[in-house]
């Protein structure tokens, strides 16, 4: 268990040892406020289902740019075979990275509780609605994470881990879409629906948090960090 | 304590390691010499069990790599080629993550991690950001990062390359004032280094050990013949005539004059034999007059190039 708080605080001195945590932080949150204040005087309604949804656009960028240096950074600074030869388990280095990310997510949420604040200090929100997105979110970005983690493994590039992450999460994202189901075999919708990130958002983002949604994300944050795991083992394969 | 049986290993099609076989006692001091690309780093990533062999076994301490690679790693000091590091963390968030690392209590993280930045010489640098040390002190942070632990087989990966001389000296002090305790096995296409640092070398070329022993074996397996040089003063021509009769001498072969009557001679030899005081008497025998007599020993270095020219 001590390896991976080992992990999890070299990963976060990485963030925060260089100016790259602070200014992310601080473009995630004039970017989000100007985003959801611009129409919030207007709506004048004490609720922050806009702000909610319009994170999943938001983190499909910010959220890679968290993992793009996981792995891609170990593999090009060679740092990997350093960490790879310390006495400890693939698992734990991979969990500790993810769980270092997790933590850095949620940091930057944490830093976006001044929304809520001034929406309290103005109206009457539900507040127990507003803490079940709080909670959806996490778990969505979290799917997001362990999707850009795993991608970071594949490449020594941070710039490609960075594009590729975009893209699969994007990809992942909207195959639920009314839009994109369209264009789908009707065979295959029902697959698509419950494959897509975004159709358990929905009611996240309406402030109902279902356990078979939560179960879901859980499922593709497993199903990527087992990738991962196996990504990294895959060296010693014969 | 090391022992190693046919390892070869495939990097897709290229064959990198070609049926390696060799063993390390406790305590000795292992040089593998090559040049570049005759598959040193492969083998010693292999051995800290970062990439698996294709074939053969290694047995370190009587254990596997592929079941027993934690136990394995606990017992290993590794610096890799070209000494990578994390260079956005600082020389102690380092080491006391390294020690971490290797399980050390957490009691005695502090006092390991001041004990070996004393030993590396970096007590001064103990807050500096790696990523701005010079590359000498970054050799010694990640040589630290190695040794914290205080490892019983410690794997080096060209510790001194990219040093200035005054560095390198410093570290192969380092290195041999190790070997007094642990096992080390350190590659390196440089030769003085091995000469200096190692008990053992082994010589590998394009995947294959071509000979290993102590460097005075080497010397000795590969030349089979020395070279004599010889300053006489008398006759050219009955000299060159009496030396070539002589037992073991293969050629003889005059050079040209300094002072007038004074001729140098270079003599090689068949035999492994000092044939310097046989060579005197019969000089002095003769009546001529011997101003010099001096033996060449074959260096690693032609060693070196002679196994590994092709």
């Amino acid at each position: 268990m001590h390896h991976l708080k080992t992990i999890i605080k070299k990963e976060l001195r990485a963030y925060f040892n260089s100016p790259i945590a602070y200014i992310f932080i601080t473009a995630y949150l004039i970017l989000t406020n100007w985003l959801f204040f611009r129409s919030f005087f207007l709506i004048s309604q004490a609720e922050m289902r806009n702000y909610f949804s319009l994170l999943p656009f938001i983190f499909l960028f910010f959220l890679p740019a968290i993992t793009m240096r996981l792995w891609a950074e170990e593999k090009k600074t060679n740092t990997l075979e350093i960490l790879l030869t310390w006495p400890v388990r693939e698992w734990e280095v991979v969990l500790g990275k993810f769980c270092a990310a997790l933590l850095f997510l949620i940091i930057i949420l944490a830093c976006s509780f001044t929304v809520p604040i001034s929406i309290a200090l103005l109206g009457q929100p539900d507040l127990g609605v507003i803490l079940g997105n709080y909670v959806g979110t996490l778990f969505l970005g979290a799917s997001y994470l362990a999707i850009g983690l795993y991608l970071s493994s594949l490449t020594k590039n941070q710039i490609v881990a960075f594009i590729i992450a975009v893209v699969v999460s994007f990809f992942f994202f909207i195959i639920s879409e009314p839009f994109f189901l369209q264009s789908v075999p009707s065979f295959l919708q029902p697959l698509f629906q419950f494959v897509g990130l975004s159709g358990h958002f929905d009611s996240i983002a309406r402030g109902v948090l279902d356990s078979r949604d939560i179960f879901y994300y859980l499922s593709v944050i497993s199903f990527f960090l087992f990738l991962n795991i196996r990504q990294v083992e895959s060296r010693k394969w014969q | 304590m090391i022992k190693v049986s046919n390892l070869t290993k495939y990097y897709g099609p290229f064959l990198a390691v070609d049926k390696v076989s060799f063993e390390i006692k406790r305590g000795e001091i292992v040089g593998l010499l090559g040049p570049n690309g005759a598959g040193k780093t492969t083998i010693l990533k292999m051995l800290t069990c970062f990439l698996p062999p294709s074939s053969g076994e290694i047995l370190i301490d009587q254990l596997n790599p592929l079941e027993h690679s934690l136990a394995i790693r606990r017992k290993l000091g590794y610096l890799p080629e070209n000494n990578p590091l994390y260079e956005d963390m600082t020389v102690w968030e380092y080491l006391t993550t390294s020690a971490q690392m290797h399980d050390l209590p957490s009691h005695k993280i502090n006092s390991a991690v001041k004990k070996t930045l004393e030993e590396c010489g970096l007590k001064n640098r103990i807050h500096s950001t790696i990523g701005e040390l010079s590359k000498g002190l970054k050799q010694r942070v990640g040589l630290a990062q190695a040794l914290l632990h205080d490892p019983q087989i410690l794997i080096l990966d060209e510790p001194t390359s990219g040093l200035d001389p005054n560095q390198i000296v410093e570290i192969r002090t380092l290195i041999k004032t190790l070997g007094k305790e642990k096992t080390v096995i350190l590659s390196t296409h440089i030769l003085p280094e091995v000469e200096i640092s190692c008990n053992r070398v082994i010589i590998l070329n394009q995947g294959k050990i071509v000979a290993q022993g102590t460097p005075a074996e080497l010397r000795k397996q590969t030349t089979g013949h020395s070279q004599i040089s010889l300053k006489i003063a008398g006759p050219v021509r009955e000299i060159t005539e009496a030396l070539k009769k002589m037992p073991h001498v293969e050629k003889v072969e005059k050079q040209e004059a300094e002072t007038p009557g004074l001729y140098t001679y270079q003599i090689e030899t068949s035999a492994n034999q000092d044939l310097r005081n046989q060579l005197t008497h019969f000089i002095v025998d003769h009546g001529w007059e011997l101003y010099e007599i001096s033996q060449k020993q074959a260096s690693l270095e032609d060693v070196f190039s002679k196994l590994t020219k092709q």
